[in-house]
């Protein structure tokens, strides 16, 4: 490859110069609800193959289709929270196409008239800035079963448990520019919907899948043509499929060719894509409104409902930090991306220094968990617990240094801060009087020292400094032997 | 024992009520009746031992004093109702020997009214036909033979597409029958046997557990003896359903209290589009007949125009078969009915559905696929629901000068096993005035009223508004009266 990629504008550089990657993505979010969205069956993930299958979802004969309120009330909730337009009237299409995993032969889907139209996402950029970018639109439709071809080597294996499962299809406008913003994209959009409680965001069990079109130009010039890459499950595979995928489209183009508008297949293994199928061989799906359902229209009323008892969003939440606790935009940033963490931090924060919870946050704590692959619900240090090691630091019972020792053992046995630094006589001294005598024995043991400082040399401050913390056991209040050192110095 | 079964649903309920036979004693004669119709092949499959055991609760009930609305009346089901553990083939090759493991909507709520089912009665491949012989379970006769010699010996259709539901009715080897209509497939076979059929208004009985044909179009009605039955039998049929989303939630009226009080002063439409080149004269002096009928009755005739008659029958076709296209796919050989090998799943689908569909139902799918396929769906589908939506407001038109519309039923009276089989549009010609009822989600009905010059029943048809089979069966009731139709069909049980 001899294309290389400059951090600092998101360009390409090639061999004629430089290349602007453009990506839209249409992001699958299975809807959490208890029942599929035209059916009573469970949602369940890890059920036993075809045990949550209605006679609905398995399209026998005179079977019909009945709207999951539940699941609309979801779509909206989600709409809102990417600051859309909800509309009141929406309509379910069918979407006709054979396999065997879609048991009617077409999936009810929302084409031309969608749930949710235009809205936005703000992306937390790792400089601080934030960058919006569009949502075209967000639509419901079902899920199809599951194929297994590896169970027999005559025969294809069906689970159909999948089959009728609500999705919100999440379509963004092609506003995105490079592969690290496509992976904060996603990444936004989970925590958003983990936010809202409208979608797991679980990847790895397919709850969130992403199709990602990608297309390069010379910047300033028209959008080129785009290759969409289906199925993509992971953050990783994502800013791996726009990468690999953008590289291949200039050596392409700056290789005399033409792309040619297709759908790609992104390859784990080799971390490549491959051609699924081309433009020509393009099902044709047959989009026309469902007969079986009547066109959806949502109460006003209703809407506004759910908008009243939206949650506080990550964004707003950010804000909040920032005013609240004087974090920075960063730090903010960083703290409200899962919702644990941030519930975490604010429990730990509460009535004391935000800053100083922020920093042992996302310093020790982070540091300890990620040793330990572990999340913050599964932290030994709860969020009251690392609270009460943040009162003995502002309250000048322990010094910095102490509490990262204190931190190790809480980390360890799970006993309280005070617990630990009464057990190990680590509180700090700040006894004038203790202290007093303290220096008192440095400045007699070390004379010369004393002539040195006292002839200029300042930098000798330091070393009665560490004297003293030395022969107080590294107990002694900073701040105080500090300013006393500096009176006795004085002479 | 006979003569059981020449009583009417209301008669027989009146016999049960008043202990004159048991609900056993009719069953058995109707299974007797059943089996020596059998040259009609008006049932696919015979439920006796079903029969017999419905009719014993029913008689247990009836014992007790805790009858039902239709306890006892042994019916006739088409075949597109999905019945529980009972074979259900819509008429296909594709679902032989599928037994569903669920009631319709529809027979769930016959059943619940003490109903007993006879067996499941023949229809056209998928409800896709005027004349019943597109089954994969053989062509349905006609118990009518006329007075052409000829007739005897190449038999006349029953209409379709619920032929089977029609003969029996009219043979008397079922007390009533259910039946479904798309595009006139309750009230053609109707006419073309001479008996009682309506199409309710669209949402009025739920098409859960009915095979689909075309979604928007499908809806269940009685096939009955005579009007007062089908007011009986719509009742129960009738409700909302929250399992069929285009159910309407509307109170189910007692449909018999419109049968009394007269039709003075009702407002009956005659439409100029309904006049259709090649009508026979005995078809046009039937419908004068009925207007004089209905005049005579006190109400008032009123000339109407419903302008975009002729292109009902085209958007019909266009509306109908895109409809089925889609809905017909779920049977592919995966999961139910019949599958033919193939060398992979392309493969498979194609053997399945090229044997398992006859040549009616293949060519409606394709005919579907077409019209929504990219390029054409513009031109096709989304003109024939603009025409839809005005052949809808030609009627809401019409119904500010009039309470209720007649219009002959069909073109013509039955006609032969083979004939019009040449050319599929001459075939579709017989829907021209009842798809355009279906269009609009309108209540219809057909009854008797005359005999052809070859003496074979002709209907009549009255179209009524949204939801007001009230009416339709109120003036039903005053045409019956007036045309006074008691002739049988020459063969019966």
């Amino acid at each position: 490859m001899t294309a290389n990629k400059n951090l600092q504008d998101n360009l390409i550089r090639g061999e004629t110069g430089d290349w602007e990657i453009v990506i839209g993505m249409e992001v699958h979010a299975q809807v959490l609800s208890e029942s599929k969205l035209f059916s009573s069956a469970a949602t369940a993930f890890g059920a036993e193959p075809n045990a949550q299958v209605s006679f609905v979802d398995a399209a026998m004969p005179g079977m019909l289709p009945v709207i999951n309120k539940k699941c609309v009330e979801q779509a909206v909730r989600t709409g809102l929270g990417i600051n859309a337009k909800i509309n009141l009237h929406s309509v379910f299409d069918r979407k006709n196409y054979f396999y065997a995993d879609l048991p009617s032969g077409y999936q009810i889907s929302q084409f031309k008239d969608p749930i949710v139209g235009k809205g936005q996402i703000e992306l937390d950029m790792p400089d601080g800035s934030t960058r919006t970018i569009g949502i075209t639109r967000l639509h419901l439709e079902q899920d199809a079963g599951k194929s297994m071809h590896d169970q027999s080597p005559t025969e294809s294996y069906i689970d159909l448990n999948r089959s009728g499962v609500a999705l919100m299809e999440i379509v963004s406008e092609p506003d995105l520019r490079s592969s690290e913003e496509a992976g904060l994209y996603l990444k936004k959009l989970r925590t958003i919907l983990r936010y809202l409680g409208t979608c797991d965001g679980n990847m790895d069990e397919g709850s969130m899948r992403a199709d990602v079109n990608v297309s390069v130009r010379k910047p300033g010039d028209p959008l080129g043509t785009r290759c969409e890459i289906k199925n993509v499950n992971s953050m990783r595979f994502v800013v791996q499929a726009v990468e690999y995928e953008a590289r291949r489209q200039i050596e392409i183009i700056e290789g005399g060719g033409v792309i040619k508008q297709e759908t790609r297949l992104f390859d784990n293994a080799k971390g490549e894509t491959r051609s699924m199928r081309s433009k020509e061989e393009a099902h044709d799906y047959r989009y026309f409104p469902d007969p079986d359902l009547l066109p959806l229209i949502l109460d006003e009323a209703w809407v506004n409902h759910i908008k009243a008892t939206l949650p506080e969003l990550p964004d707003d939440r950010k804000n909040r930090y920032i005013k609240d606790f004087g974090l920075t935009s960063y730090d903010a940033g960083v703290l409200v991306a899962e919702k644990d963490t941030a519930v975490y931090f604010e429990n730990a924060a509460k009535g004391r220094e935000g800053k100083l919870a922020a920093n042992w946050v996302m310093g020790e704590l982070f540091g300890a968990l990620n040793k330990e692959n572990k999340t913050i619900s599964e932290s030994p240090v709860s969020a009251d617990a690392l609270g009460g090691l943040l009162d003995l630091i502002m309250n000048g019972t322990i010094s910095g240094r102490t509490a990262k020792e204190v931190f190790e053992e809480m980390y360890a046995s799970g006993k309280p801060a005070a617990k630990i630094v009464e057990e190990k006589g680590l509180q700090q001294v700040s006894d004038v009087g203790e202290l007093e005598k303290a220096i008192d024995d440095v400045i007699a043991q070390n004379p010369d020292k004393v002539a040195e400082y006292r002839g200029g040399k300042d930098k000798l401050f330091g070393f009665f400094v560490g004297q003293v913390m030395k022969n107080t056991g590294g107990k002694a209040n900073p701040g105080v032997v500090n300013d006393l050192l500096k009176k006795k110095l004085a002479g | 024992m006979s003569s059981l079964i020449e009583l009417t649903l209301a008669q027989a309920l009146d016999g049960l009520k008043t202990k004159k036979f048991t609900a056993t004693e009719l069953t058995q004669a109707y299974i007797k009746a059943t089996e020596k119709c059998r040259s009609l092949n008006a049932y696919i499959v015979e439920t006796p031992e079903l029969a017999l055991k419905q009719a014993k609760e029913s008689d247990a009930r009836y014992a007790s004093g805790k009858a039902l609305p239709m306890d006892g009346l042994p019916l006739g089901i088409k075949d597109l109702f999905c019945t529980d553990n009972v074979q259900t083939t819509a008429g296909s090759n594709i679902l032989r020997g599928f037994k569903p493991q669920y009631e319709s909507t529809v027979t769930a709520q016959l059943f619940r009214d003490g109903a007993v089912m006879l067996g499941k009665l023949n229809l056209d491949e998928f409800a896709m036909g005027s004349a019943n012989i597109t089954s994969a379970y053989g062509n349905v006769i006609n118990p009518w033979s006329g007075s052409d010699p000829a007739n005897a010996v190449r038999k006349l259709v029953p209409g379709g597409s619920s032929g089977g539901s029609a003969a029996a009715v009219a043979a008397r080897c079922a007390i009533a029958a259910t039946g479904t209509d798309t595009g006139g497939s309750i009230r053609q076979p109707a006419a073309f046997t001479g008996i009682t059929g309506i199409k309710p208004t669209y949402g009025r009985c739920s098409r859960w557990g009915i095979v689909a044909y075309a979604s928007s179009l499908d809806q269940a009605g009685p096939m009955t003896r005579d009007v007062r039955d089908a007011a009986i039998m719509l009742k129960s049929m009738a409700g909302y359903d929250p399992k069929d989303s285009t159910s309407v939630n509307r109170p189910v009226p007692n449909y018999l209290d419109a049968l009394e009080g007269g039709i003075a002063g009702l407002r009956i439409g005659i439409p100029k589009e309904y006049r259709v080149d090649g009508m026979p004269a005995e078809v046009e002096t039937l419908w004068q007949q009925g207007i004089k009928m209905l005049q005579d009755a006190g109400a008032e005739i009123v000339d109407i125009s419903l302008p975009h008659t002729k292109y009902a029958l085209a958007t019909y076709y266009i509306v109908a078969t895109a409809e089925c296209s889609s809905n017909l796919a779920r049977y592919d050989g995966v999961r139910f009915g019949q599958r033919e090998a193939g060398k992979n799943l392309i493969e498979m689908y194609e053997t399945t559905r090229a044997k398992g569909f006859g040549a009616e139902v293949r060519r409606r799918i394709m005919l579907g696929t077409y019209v929504l396929s990219a390029g054409y769906y513009d031109a096709y589908y989304l003109k024939g629901q603009k025409v839809r939506n005005a052949i809808a407001r030609d009627f809401g038109q019409a119904f500010k000068q009039c309470d209720a519309i007649l219009t002959p039923t069909a073109p013509s009276d039955a006609f032969a096993i083979g004939e019009k089989q040449d050319d599929p549009i001459k075939m579709w010609l017989n829907d021209v005035f009842t798809v355009p009822v279906n269009l609009a989600g309108l209540p219809a009905m057909s009854l008797p009223v005359g005999l052809s010059a070859n003496k074979l029943p002709l209907g009549l048809q009255i179209i009524g508004r949204p939801f007001d089979e009230s009416t339709v069966l109120g003036i039903g009731a005053a045409l019956e009266a007036a045309a006074g139709f008691k002739a049988l069909p020459p063969f019966h049980a």
